[in-house]
């Protein structure tokens, strides 16, 4: 199978409807282009085309999917069999009575904005780019791994409903990476460009600009080799400044997973895990302190998960979840938000044609507050600036964590004083935004993502983005390497 | 479908002209998931998908692509014909690749496993009905996954296998559970019982008060299942050839600074006694056991195809970690493990782990399901999550007192994209001073 023809599947949906209360078709077609240039050698061009659909079905009050490579009218028409008849199992059994729920009907598109597009740039002249930025990424013999490369995706979905809804949807996203390891002894240290494929956007080659890939190896290759000579992160309890490519991070594991409803429902307790967060807090917790203003907003036109609509037909639009730092308002679709009664959003979102939507993170952005990167410098007397992350970990109720920069600079009395290596801290969710003590303002805001989000049985892993001004905590416990 | 994969196979591998190669890895699978949360159905259905990688190969250029098929001869041909023509036409513009190594040795091999798996919807009852008793949450996975390699030189390697897993969690309240899983070819609803009566068991002791440790070093045992964890992370990059010529591992340590783990550390890839195909995506027949640690030193790393080229090393892998760990056993009875303890955490479950300093082998992690806090070698309580933070050479040097003589199969439960045909087959450990933080 190649890419999927839209219209031929809309036109077989008729008659691969059963009668049943509810069915919906979800059609993905992704294309993927992998460009990847490693110590000045290019990896072998990598493509894929992936297709594929999931019909649901709702009857009875039970719900079931089958999801197929299998495009035929045929195929379908198993797909849909096999959806019937996990709806008919699970009937009288499930979670709760699907046939309460009344799913939408929308009539909608959407179209990633690209303004300078993949295909106006020869796939030769992308390598040469790629390969140039590689080769300046070597400037010093203790450098022992650097590469550049850059994945470009296509995904084009189509949902119908058999109660006259339709939706099409065209996402286009573009990854530049870049990173640079170099080595002494027993040391071992990297820069990359924000991380793991954190500058993932959507839109064309106009993100390359966006993320400064042709000036970032001077940069990186200088950081590396001064990491090598710079001492151990301090260690103590001290203020501590995020820049947005470790807040995104700390945004994502710290708030954005334990306000997911479906974990509060207790859906991802044997996997992914649960939350520190119960129902009874929404309206009523203080969530962080006053400067703290978190929202979901699918509306950012380059932002890694923008869209119209999610995977249950549900209109998106922007919602505060935290404003002032009261918690409102959680991650939940449609299901959760019936099967709580709490307010939710439009973040019923599935991983590709062959996984169910589940509640997903989207652009989960802090709003930017009043202060410039120099005054929340010179407030703190004792304490270390990160940026990149490249370490998490947090304990299954998104509560205790613990994570990692691949750069730190010290900070005494008002000043940066000099560079530190294997920045770490620690904290606890519940307390940590409680002392967010400076929020940068809107020209201190990076927009990151990332397309490894993991959750869910059977796994899943989705793209989401996040947006964040640089930000000032106090009391952090803050620790180096070995 | 190894006669459909052929077939195909042999139409695509009969277009290539010139000194082009051409390489297919099919991967397949037909499952159904059910998952389960308060006993009840949160999701159910079947998955359906089949996909190929073609990567053509002349001289020193290599394009790739991998695709979605049908399941049908006919459609699937010309899908497939019609990217390895586009392949074919990307070829001349692409940049030279130095690295590039595919098996020119036919060896051509058969892996088919039966299974006698009942009716998914036979399990969902027998789940269900016992679900009612608990606050149970996990998922059931089954039905047949399938591999394949072909090549234009004429080799061709199937593999096929239809296992099930499920794997849930018990809860008794918040963040306490216990956790179990159930695996294999041929289901057994009495394997099953027994399983949730251990676990009921456990259960009534997790829903005892439970107990917080002040951070510090403390004696811990480490089912086989949380070594898991901690090998995982250890197989990152501690296995590969690539990662050790560059220095960028995180036994770098035992590399520069002559740091070694305990003598009782040996760790393999045994592919043999694994549940993967002995095959890889580019065709080699891998060898039955690559020795990775052997009595505490350093031993072979992992060398797929690429790698090799560029370090000049022979392949062993198909990838840079392992996909069927082994650790030799120790001497520890199971039923002496409380015993030997005597004082400390009996440690059933790790979560999330990652380095907090990788150059130097230092991991962080919290506990999860079912921990205890153990005194005169009885468990005394349950306790609340703990972070730790330790190093693998004090924990799996120094510090290790000893390895469970049994050990656990543990396949993988992971669903990303596909169901995974990785494993470990592993031991417990008693490891004294280990560090808690947080």
């Amino acid at each position: 199978m190649s890419e999927i023809d839209m219209d031929h599947l809309e036109s077989l949906f008729g008659d691969i409807t059963p009668a049943v209360d509810f069915c919906s078709l979800r059609a993905v077609t992704t294309r993927e282009t992998h460009l990847s240039v490693k110590r000045d050698v290019c990896d072998p061009l990598h493509q894929s085309i992936d297709s594929g659909v999931m019909i649901t079905v709702v009857h009875g009050g039970g719900l079931g999917y089958g999801a197929t490579c299998d495009l035929s009218r045929e195929g379908l028409k198993r797909a849909a069999a096999k959806a019937v008849e996990f709806a008919a199992q699970t009937a009288g059994r499930s979670v709760v009575d699907f046939e309460q729920i009344t799913f939408p009907a929308p009539i909608g598109e959407y179209c990633s904005a690209e303004e300078r597009p993949w295909e106006d740039v020869s796939l030769t002249d992308k390598y040469d780019y790629l390969r140039k930025a590689c080769a300046r990424l070597k400037n010093d013999d203790r450098i022992v791994d650097w590469g550049t490369s850059v994945t470009r995706t296509i995904r084009d979905t189509l949902y119908l409903t058999n109660h006259g809804g339709r939706l099409r949807q065209e996402f286009r996203f573009t990854a530049p990476s870049m990173s640079v390891t170099a080595n002494c002894g027993a040391d071992t240290q990297t820069r990359s460009l924000g991380g793991l494929q954190a500058n993932c956007h959507q839109g064309g080659m106009e993100v390359f600009k966006a993320c400064n890939f042709k000036r970032a190896p001077h940069r990186l290759t200088e950081e590396v080799i001064a990491l090598l000579g710079a001492e151990n992160c301090p260690t103590g309890t001290m203020d501590l400044l995020l820049a947005p490519d470790q807040m995104m991070l700390q945004i994502h594991e710290s708030i954005g997973h334990p306000l997911e409803i479906d974990r509060i429902l207790g859906d991802e307790r044997n996997y992914a895990g649960t939350s520190f967060v119960t129902p009874e807090m929404f309206g009523t917790f203080q969530y962080g302190s006053e400067l703290l203003n978190v929202t979901f907003d699918p509306t950012i036109p380059h932002e890694m998960a923008t869209y119209a609509f999610d995977d249950d037909g549900l209109e998106a639009k922007k919602e505060f979840l935290i404003r002032d730092g009261l918690l409102v308002r959680g991650l939940g679709g449609l299901t959760s938000q019936h099967r709580s009664g709490l307010e939710g959003v439009a973040n019923s979102r599935a991983s590709n044609w062959n996984r169910p939507p589940v509640d997903r993170m989207a652009n989960l952005n802090l709003e930017p507050g009043d202060q410039t990167i120099p005054e929340m410098i010179e407030q703190t007397e004792r304490g270390v600036l990160m940026r990149t992350n490249v370490s998490w970990s947090i304990d299954d109720s998104r509560n205790k964590f613990q994570f990692g920069c691949e750069f730190g600079e010290k900070i005494v009395n008002g000043k940066i004083v000099g560079i530190v290596k294997n920045p770490n801290y620690r904290g606890i969710s519940k307390t940590f935004w409680q002392n967010l003590a400076g929020v940068g303002k809107a020209e201190t805001v990076g927009v990151f993502g990332t397309p490894y989000c993991g959750k869910a049985e059977p796994n899943q892993c989705v793209f989401v983005g996040h947006a964040s001004p640089t930000c000032r905590f106090t009391n952090v416990e803050v620790f180096g390497g070995e | 479908m190894q006669t459909y994969f052929y077939q195909l196979a042999d139409a695509l591998c009969g277009q290539t002209a010139g000194s082009e190669t051409l390489l297919l890895y099919l991967q397949g699978e037909d499952s159904d998931f059910v998952r389960f949360n308060k006993g009840t159905i949160r999701q159910g259905g079947g998955v359906k998908q089949i996909d190929l990688s073609l990567d053509l190969i002349d001289g020193q250029k290599c394009a790739s692509m991998s695709m979605s098929l049908q399941g049908d001869l006919a459609a699937d041909i010309a899908a497939a014909t019609f990217q390895l023509s586009t392949l074919r036409k990307q070829l001349p513009s692409l940049p030279d690749d130095p690295y590039i190594l595919f098996n020119t040795d036919v060896q051509n091999s058969e892996q088919i496993a039966e299974s006698t798996l009942p009716d998914t919807s036979d399990i969902i009852d027998t789940i269900t009905e016992t679900g009612k008793r608990f606050d149970m949450v996990g998922i059931y996975a089954t039905g047949r996954i399938v591999r394949g390699f072909a090549n234009s030189l004429g080799q061709r390697n199937f593999f096929s296998t239809a296992p099930y897993h499920l794997d849930w969690c018990f809860y008794a309240h918040d963040d306490k559970a216990v956790k179990n899983s159930l695996g294999g070819f041929e289901w057994n609803t009495n394997a099953f019982h027994a399983k949730v009566a251990l676990a009921e068991e456990a259960l009534a002791v997790v829903n005892q008060p439970a107990k917080t440790i002040d951070p510090g070093e403390y004696s811990v045992y480490l089912s086989p299942s949380a070594m898991c964890e901690i090998l995982d992370m250890m197989s990152w990059n501690g296995f590969s050839a690539r990662a050790r010529e560059l220095k960028n591992t995180c036994v770098l340590p035992m590399m520069q600074s002559g740091a070694t783990m305990n003598q009782a550390v040996t760790l393999s890839q045994n592919t043999a006694g694994g549940i993967a195909p002995a095959f890889s995506p580019a065709g080699y027949s891998l060898p039955d056991r690559v020795t990775l640690v052997d009595a505490g030193a350093l031993a072979d790393p992992l060398v797929p195809p690429r790698t090799s080229a560029e370090f000049n090393r022979p392949v062993n892998s198909g990838g840079e970690s392992p996909n069927s760990l082994e650790m030799a056993p120790g001497t520890l009875a199971t039923e002496d493990i409380l015993t030997e303890l005597d004082e400390g955490i009996y440690c059933n479950t790790l979560w999330y782990l990652n380095f907090s300093d990788m150059p130097a082998g230092r991991i962080t992690g919290m506990t999860r399901f079912a921990t205890f806090w153990v005194e005169g070698g009885q468990i005394a309580a349950p306790m609340n999550v703990m972070r730790f933070d330790e190093t693998l050479f004090r924990a799996l040097g120094e510090n290790l007192r000893t390895l469970t003589a049994d050990r656990e199969f543990l396949p993988s439960a992971t669903t990303y994209d596909q169901r995974s045909t990785s494993s470990r087959h592993l031991p417990g450990a008693i490891v004294d001073n280990f560090r808690f933080t947080l």
